[in-house]
């Protein structure tokens, strides 16, 4: 827990490099921050084009929000990953790119973590603000789940931040944990229901069940996490109602132990760091 | 104790040294583990303390340590045995660079670094005219600090260390980088800080700095503290046992056409021999030795004296002194015979030079080429560069009792 009291006093320093970051991200870019709604947007373009309309995956309408529109349904679950994806890497590298303030100035290290994910928090909140406006000129009405919408973002935040500091000791004494995890995340992305609804995994189960595999697919899907967001940020978003209680508790829980874990194993493994990089 | 600000108590630091440098998962996996590696212990059940207020110094040879305990002190290593207790503010100046980022502007490092050492923006704002101008970057405040010189970047650096208003402040050798009136100002900065009962750590080469600068100093080597002590003794001894390498040309540069060059610069004794170790009083010749790829006109040679921090202590050269030959050729030897070396204890360096006659034309300039101590001797004066060879005299008093005793001083020297 000392980390976390550390992290406390340097709220001012936490504060700055957040800022450093969010300025950083864009610098000598003609758009600068236009840059971080025009990625997403190309992404759902993209993805709608692929899987909307070549690949024909059918969604179900927005219940009750009474939504249909596969690019709207997408978005909701494309932002929230991509907020864990990007806030986990850039976590991940953020040790590394800092070797030269590490090696020559003390402080607690696993600000320039938490400041690298909460830059990217920055981007997400952006995006889903216009997300919400979008999503109220189609007719939805996310408004009154805006307050749980935040709650989830945060927990998605201590989530990432968990990963992202195990990741970034790791990656300092193995530098290839960043191309390892670039290919991880693909997978990742495909195992969790962003372009496709989960019904197909559901179909898929059942036909295996019918061949005689019995392998709970299910089951061993919706262990990931990040399967859980999804579905929590689209039932408040896109269907505009209560999550399922498991999913919301499986949501907690995920961003607790994460960050537990990922502060327990930044911790034991800091100690070296300024040696090693 | 309550007044160390800084307690180092049987503090080991041990490093890793890899065969095979690399940080990759399938060389590890290969290997069955992590790389194989031997132990090194940097540091040895290395024990003391910092009094509040004072002005310590680190001082052993290249690798015997010093940066890793500036370090460990700095927490940017963790010992792996023993405890560092210390109290108060903390600033580090690490060797070259004090965690800029080559990519930002001297502004946002600025800003940066502040915030790290634990500056609010507030304060930030009302400390940075001082800091850009202490540092004497204000041109080049919005470049990116990559293109800063060398001199440049140390200068921000520590601007920004000193100005964050430290209660403790660890130095390590950074200072040499800069010019003679940047160590001056930082000399006086030093001064300012200890009046307002700070404590500075320093780590440096500089013999002659850290015997006028420091009120106690330790000693490194290989890793294991031989002493804590006043400087005067410590450097003494630290000298004597040939640490200090001596004579050589550390650092000096050279140029010069080179029709003719200066192939040694030496003091040397009565039997010819180099020598680096002087005292105050004795008699002592500087030996030059040219060499000349053609004849020379009019050669005129220079001698010039520095302390280590750069402060000019003396020139002459064979011109001024009227001893100019019409030519020389092929190779040979001049001298400069001094009957009282008239320095006082301290490390010097000389440069020396050989021009043409209108002082114009450098055939040979090797600056800094001969670094001297001098030693304790006769006359015994008490402190500065010079020794004036004087006596006290004439004391004057108003009783006739203490009259007598005058005299008596007097008649008895
Ligand atoms: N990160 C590191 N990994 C492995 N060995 C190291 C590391 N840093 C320092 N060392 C070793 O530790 C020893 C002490 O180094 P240190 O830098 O403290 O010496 P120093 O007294 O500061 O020397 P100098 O006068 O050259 O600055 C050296 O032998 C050096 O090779
Ligand atoms: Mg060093």
């Amino acid at each position: 827990m000392s980390a976390l009291t550390q992290l406390g006093d340097s709220r001012e320093l936490l504060a700055n490099l957040t800022l450093r970051e969010v300025r950083g991200k864009y610098k000598r870019t003609a758009l600068g921050q236009v840059w971080s709604l025009i990625n997403p947007l190309a992404m759902m373009l993209i993805y709608t084009a692929v899987f909307g309309q070549v690949l024909r995956v059918t969604i179900p309408p927005g219940n009750p929000s009474g939504l249909h529109l596969f690019a709207l349904w997408l978005v909701c679950a494309l932002l929230p990953w991509n907020f864990m994806s990007n806030a986990m890497t850039g976590g991940m590298s953020s040790l590394v790119g800092n070797a030269n303030l590490i090696k020559k100035v003390y402080f607690p290290r696993q600000v320039l973590v938490a400041a690298t994910v909460l830059s990217w928090d920055v981007t997400f909140l952006t995006e889903m603000g216009v997300l919400t406006a979008v999503l109220l000129a189609f007719g939805g009405m996310p408004l009154p789940w805006l307050p749980l919408v935040v709650v989830f973002m945060a927990f998605l935040t201590l989530f990432a931040l968990g990963l992202g500091l195990a990741l970034s000791v790791a990656n300092v004494y193995f530098r290839d944990t960043q191309h390892l995890v670039g290919i991880v995340m693909q997978i990742w992305f495909y195992a969790t229901p962003i372009v496709y609804p989960i019904s197909y995994v559901h179909k898929e189960a059942v036909k295996l069940h019918d061949k005689g595999w019995n392998i709970p697919v299910e089951f061993m899907y919706r262990l990931n996490p990040m399967e859980r967001f999804v579905e929590v940020f689209r039932s408040l978003m896109y269907d505009n109602r209560w999550p399922a209680l498991g999913d919301a508790l499986y949501c907690i829980g995920a961003g607790i132990v994460s960050v537990v874990i990922g502060y327990w194993l930044f911790a034991r493994f800091e100690g070296r760091m300024a040696e090693e990089l | 104790m309550s007044d160390s600000v800084i307690v180092v108590d049987g503090v080991s630091k041990r490093f890793r040294l890899y065969h095979q440098r690399n940080q990759s998962i399938k060389a590890a996996l290969m290997r069955g583990g992590r790389a194989k590696y031997e132990e090194f212990w940097a540091l040895k059940d290395v024990s003391f303390e910092v009094p509040e207020g004072s002005m310590f110094g680190l001082m052993g040879v290249n690798g015997s340590g010093k940066s890793t305990m500036l370090n460990c002190i700095a927490k940017i290593l963790r010992p792996d045995k023993g405890t560092i207790a210390t109290r108060g503010k903390f600033s580090a100046l690490l060797e070259l660079g004090s965690g800029f980022h080559p990519e930002l502007s001297g502004r946002e490092n600025i800003y940066l670094n502040g915030s790290i050492l634990g500056l609010s923006k507030r304060e930030l704002e009302a400390r940075f005219d001082e800091i850009v101008d202490f540092a004497g970057v204000e041109q080049f405040i919005d470049q990116p600090v990559k293109n800063y010189s060398s001199g440049m970047y140390v200068r921000l650096g520590f601007s920004v260390a000193i100005n964050v208003d430290p209660d403790v402040l660890l130095v390590d050798e950074v200072l040499a980088v800069g010019d003679a009136a940047f160590q001056e100002k930082c000399m006086e900065k030093f001064a300012e800080f200890r009046r307002a009962g700070k404590t500075v750590v320093v780590v440096s080469h500089a013999m002659g700095t850290m015997r006028t600068l420091c009120d106690r100093v330790a000693w490194l080597d290989a890793g294991r503290l031989v002493e804590v002590g006043r400087p005067d003794e410590l450097i003494d001894r630290y000298i004597d046992e040939g640490h200090v390498q001596r004579g050589d040309a550390d650092g000096g540069s050279r140029w010069g056409s080179g029709e003719g060059a200066l192939t040694s610069v030496a003091f040397v004794d009565a039997a010819g021999a180099p020598t680096t170790k002087l005292r105050t009083g004795d008699e002592a010749t500087i030996r030059l030795t040219y060499e000349t790829r053609q004849r020379i006109d009019k050669p005129v040679f220079g001698l010039a004296i520095e302390t280590l921090e750069g402060v000019y202590v003396w020139a002459s050269n064979t011109r001024d002194a009227d001893y100019v030959p019409d030519c020389i050729e092929g190779s040979g030897t001049v001298e400069f015979h001094i009957p009282r070396l008239m320095l006082l204890p301290g490390t010097f360096d000389i440069s020396a030079s050989i021009v043409d006659f209108s002082t114009v034309h450098v055939y040979d300039f090797r600056r800094h080429c001969y670094r001297f101590d001098v030693d304790h001797g006769t006359p015994r004066e008490s402190g500065g560069l010079v020794s004036l060879g004087g006596a006290w005299r004439n004391l004057t008093s108003g009783s006739a009792t203490a009259d007598r005793a005058v005299q008596s001083l007097e008649s008895g020297s």
